[in-house]
């Protein structure tokens, strides 16, 4: 596929971002054309997960750009609810709605704001709990659902709305070790498909397998933006360096 | 000093002829105390200070004095101005039942208004988060989102606050209204036995307490399917 040939799907110029006096994003570039897969990696606090949150407008970007779809990111509320239904988004806490069962967390936003019928809702919300191979869970609350299954719904819930790029902001990071395995085969599943994603985590094999590029981010910046083969075996910034060694240490 | 036990037995039947206007008055200023009180909750999480600061103030007047007072504040003090008396509200600010139900509204209404506010503050700002990400709108969030998870947590205290109701209402009989504290008080007159009488109007008041208990437990299991595993 020739990448050249396509838009990007998120552009992102000059980003800057602060909380009070820190800044937590600094003069961010990025642009995610359509297929890609970008994982993001780095030290906590790096900013990995604001810019990602940035992209659907749960954080106000100071300045720069954010462009999604052909829709720049301003404060006019139509055009963020515009961006936020053609980006999906999956929580490091999964953030299930507790008094809704599986099905029915699919189906809220199906009816709501595809606006489509209940059984049309259901049919769909079916559908892709199968994708996430649970369609046996459908009538149980989130609670009564293991921490990966309840991941499992919830990238259910933001794949069945039929986004044009998916983000995930460390979606395995509060799972226990046995589960990781279940939520990372449903997403090269969805990978294998075709889906457009930014990914957030310290799963460093799965980045090395999907990954097309692996973008390294270190006090709120860049550093360093490649292809995992190349990110793994010839680093070139001190920090990523040392990032690495850390982290694959043991 | 004799204790007489029958007395306890012949006077509960008398006093249940009060239940009528305590159930009353405990329905109507629950009912307008919950939608005044909705009304106060949305003033104060509008995040606009003209709508919240009236709210802010309208509750701490009420939480912060008696409702003994407020009752005689507006039984005693309204019928003195000229326009209350000319106003449409006069036929019920007239009345001593008029008066109780508008105290116990009002009053009620202040701290409904804290309950639900501590239930919308203890939603996770996860759910909110999930919501705006799905694109759902402000409005779809707070209807569908936010207000099934706070109406839960709110239940225990609002229930709470229910079985308070029940007592306040007794406040009632000190503006000449017959409800079951102050036909109480009337067998006490006459029979000079205020222990019996007082002690079988406690006995009833336990039993609606209990009534009441029960059914919000019941409501609270029904609504918690889903925080159990």
């Amino acid at each position: 596929m020739n990448d050249n040939n396509l838009e990007p799907i998120i552009i992102l110029q000059d980003v800057c971002k602060f909380f009070g006096d820190f800044q937590a994003l600094r003069n961010i570039n990025l642009q995610v054309k359509k297929g890609q897969r970008i994982v993001v990696c780095g030290p906590s606090g790096s900013g990995k997960s604001t810019m990602i949150r940035c992209i659907n407008r749960l954080e106000e970007h100071d300045s720069g750009k954010i462009i999604v779809s052909g829709r720049e990111l301003t404060s006019t509320v139509k055009d963020i609810d515009a961006v936020r239904r053609e980006v999906g988004m999956v929580f490091q806490n999964f953030n299930l709605f507790p008094h809704l069962t599986a099905i029915k967390n699919l189906m809220l936003a199906l009816k709501l704001v595809r606006k489509m019928n209940k059984s049309q809702a259901q049919e769909t919300a079916m559908r892709f709990l199968e994708r996430v191979r649970i369609p046996e869970q459908a009538d149980k609350y989130p609670i009564q659902l293991s921490g990966g299954q309840q991941q499992r719904v919830a990238i259910a819930r933001a794949l069945c709305m039929n986004p044009e790029v998916m983000l995930f902001d460390e979606p395995t990071s509060a799972l226990d070790p046995e589960m990781i395995s279940e939520v990372l085969d449903v997403m090269i599943d969805l990978v294998n498909d075709g889906l457009t994603m930014i990914c957030v985590t310290h799963e460093m094999g799965f980045a090395r397998s999907v990954a097309d590029s692996i973008v390294f981010m270190d006090w709120g910046e860049i550093v360093e933006m490649k292809s995992p083969d190349e990110f793994f075996e010839n680093p070139e910034s001190e920090r990523t360096k040392l990032f690495l060694s850390q982290i694959l240490s043991h | 000093m004799n204790f007489e036990f029958h007395l306890i037995f012949e006077s509960i039947p008398k006093m249940l002829a009060g239940l009528g206007i305590t159930m009353q008055l405990l329905f109507l200023s629950s009912f307008f105390g919950l939608c005044l009180g909705i009304i106060l909750l949305l003033m104060r999480i509008s995040g606009r200070s003209f709508l919240s600061f009236p709210a802010f103030m309208y509750i701490y007047f009420f939480r912060g004095t008696p409702i003994l007072v407020q009752i005689f504040v507006i039984y005693h003090g309204l019928p003195q101005f000229e326009f209350i008396r000319e106003s449409i509200f006069w036929p019920i600010l007239r009345e001593p039942f008029g008066c109780a139900t508008l105290s116990l509204s009002l009053n009620s209404a202040a701290y409904v208004s804290e309950i639900l506010r501590g239930g919308y503050l203890g939603v996770d700002h996860g759910m909110h988060e999930a919501g705006m990400a799905l694109g759902l709108s402000k409005y779809h969030r707070f209807f569908f989102v936010t207000t099934p998870i706070a109406v839960r947590l709110a239940i225990p205290a609002y229930s709470n606050d229910f079985i308070s109701m029940i007592k306040a209402t007794a406040l009632a009989s000190t503006i000449t209204l017959m409800d079951m504290t102050g036909v109480a008080r009337t067998i006490v007159s006459k029979t000079f036995a205020p222990y019996e009488i007082f002690i079988a109007a406690a006995i009833i008041y336990l039993v609606i307490a209990w009534f009441f208990q029960r059914s919000f437990g019941l409501f609270e299991k029904r609504m918690s399917r889903y925080m159990k595993r």
